[in-house]
């Protein structure tokens, strides 16, 4: 938004004189920001470097990198790093795949468009927690669905997804994959209806075939916003709660114990507040580089409708 | 298509479910003998209707702040560059991609030190700042859909600036405002990590977190009430995005709907 938006007359910025009204337009929406996000924010990386804990009597005390270093030897953080990592890309590629089919398809003039597109909405229109509880039920080792329709072709069945070691962080991750598909498929939607028709038509006319036309008409235009809602969606993932949570709860035996669980019980069952508050801060370093691709993709032209 | 909508269709079709028919080893998707009796015991064995009230108390209130504050900053937004309005851009980015959990312990901190933890309008105030950097998005979007030549006009004719925004300004904005302010309601009305953490009183937690009761101590759970309190908590949302169906692509990107 900082950047001159295409086509968006700009002279109005640069005659008007300096203008006291504006504070009072903006200060309603400022203050809430500052009181809430921003300084929280900043009082975050502070808390970082004491021993703050809640419910104790004795002040907090500035540790230094104490925390950071505790961190760097905590064995369970680095399992739920790596497990978050791991979640992260296995949410996010099948994601992506999924919703450039559906968004290819959706796009295109089907006869039951309409219901597609409520179907690709609900997933998205749901809670989290609802959409947790919901496939627990699909997952419910007897009265679930998957077991039962395993039973009748034969394959097995009462088999518990959410607690074997195994099984816990495909099903996770296939849960994740279902409530996140409609947001990717509506963004990438958006870039494809951006693309010029007539593009389409030419490439058309000059005989080339669908792949062809995909690869140097659809792919080249949807590229900055894919790669924008690929690294939002990464992220986003990487800070999933809600789903897990109501899932699994981290286990079993910590398989699905995302950063975000992770810091959650440290902070808020073992009372650790500066400790979870380092955690926080080492996710933000991991955040920032996929944050500098999402940069990337959106200056290119991302986010303009 | 089939794995978009099946689970959908077993919470419906769980949710109706006998009893007898929820211990069988052999589940139908078509409810044997429908029943509605869950829908009643899922409101006996949680506070659902308080729960409910609350989620639509908050989602509603907040919704209404963030549309009201946001859309002054919106225009500010949209209409001039000033670094205040470049910082509050790069934060409106930022802010998608924060991790909750660092801003959650100053957070808590700060509202104890406000005496808000536990408390229906501490939520509010979390909920409009959560909602607002894709409240801010949207709305610049609209201000930018609003000819500045119809406000210069205006001002030539001889209105002033309150007296242009007021009667040029946000009557064209009216549409993009309650788009908007649905988005918000419904991103607070789904919302479960903040409502965790701040709210206790199980008298004064939001439906999310009720919810959340359902599955009892070790994950077991009554299944039918469940389903049935489940299906329910997703009405309102349902509804609202039927009828927001057509805007859903413009909030897309900004539209951190869900986290």
């Amino acid at each position: 938004m900082t950047r001159p938006a295409r086509g968006a007359p700009q002279r109005q910025d640069t005659r008007r004189p300096a203008d006291h009204g504006t504070w009072f337009l903006v200060l309603p929406a400022l203050l809430p920001i500052l009181v809430l996000s921003v300084g929280p924010l900043l009082g975050a990386i502070g808390l970082a470097f004491t021993d703050a804990q809640s419910g104790r009597t004795e002040p907090t005390r500035w540790v230094g990198a104490l925390n950071f270093r505790d961190l760097l030897h905590d064995t369970l953080f680095w399992e739920s790093f790596r497990t978050g990592l791991a979640w992260a890309v296995l949410v996010t590629a099948p994601q992506f795949l999924l919703a450039l089919g559906l968004a290819l398809l959706l796009a295109k003039d089907l006869r039951l468009r309409w219901l597609t597109r409520a179907l690709v909405l609900i997933p998205w229109a749901m809670p989290e927690v609802v959409v947790g509880l919901m496939w627990r039920l699909v997952y419910h080792p007897d009265a679930g669905v998957l077991n039962e329709t395993l039973r009748r072709l034969g394959l097995g069945g009462g088999h518990d997804w959410l607690a074997g070691l195994g099984t816990a962080l495909p099903a996770v991750v296939l849960v994740a994959v279902w409530a996140g598909l409609p947001q990717t498929t509506v963004a990438l939607l958006a870039g494809l209806t951006n693309t010029p028709r007539e593009l389409h038509e030419a490439a058309a006319m000059d005989g080339a075939g669908a792949w062809r036309r995909f690869t140097t008409v659809t792919w080249p235009a949807l590229r900055p916003i894919a790669l924008a809602i690929t690294s939002l969606d990464f992220i986003w993932n990487l800070n999933s709660f809600a789903l897990v949570y109501v899932l699994t709860g981290g286990g079993p035996g910590g398989r699905t114990r995302l950063p975000m669980l992770f810091a959650y019980e440290e902070a808020f069952r073992y009372g650790q507040f500066g400790y979870a508050a380092a955690m926080g801060c080492v996710m933000v370093a991991a955040v920032s580089v996929l944050l500098a691709c999402y940069l990337a993709g959106r200056l290119r032209g991302g986010d303009e409708r | 298509m089939v794995f978009l909508a099946f689970p959908f269709l077993w919470l419906v079709s769980t949710a109706f479910k006998s009893p007898r028919e929820l211990g069988s080893l052999h589940p139908d998707w078509i409810p044997t003998d429908p029943t509605l009796a869950n829908f009643r015991q899922a409101f006996d064995e949680q506070p659902l209707l308080r729960a409910g009230l609350n989620s639509l108390l908050v989602a509603a209130c907040a919704a209404l702040l963030a549309v009201a504050v946001g859309t002054p900053m919106a225009y500010v937004m949209a209409r001039r560059r000033t670094w205040l309005t470049r910082a509050a851009s790069g934060w409106v980015v930022v802010s998608q991609a924060f991790p909750f959990v660092l801003v959650i312990i100053p957070l808590f901190l700060v509202l104890k030190e406000l005496r808000q933890i536990d408390s229906l309008p501490g939520l509010v105030l979390v909920y409009v700042v959560w909602a607002l950097p894709f409240t801010l998005w949207m709305l610049v979007g609209y201000v930018r859909a609003v000819p500045v030549e119809l406000e210069e006009a205006a001002a030539v004719d001889g209105a002033g600036r309150g007296r242009t925004l007021l009667s040029v300004t946000a009557p064209l904005l009216g549409p993009g405002m309650v788009v908007t302010g649905l988005f918000a309601f419904v991103s607070a009305w789904n919302e479960f990590f903040f409502a965790l953490v701040l709210m206790k009183t199980p008298g004064r937690q939001t439906l999310p977190v009720v919810l959340t009761h359902f599955l009892g101590a070790e994950g077991v759970a009554d299944l039918g009430p469940l389903a049935a309190a489940a299906l329910l908590a997703t009405v309102p949302s349902l509804v609202v995005f039927a009828v927001v169906q057509r805007r859903v692509s413009s909030g897309v990107l900004a539209g951190a709907v869900k986290r």
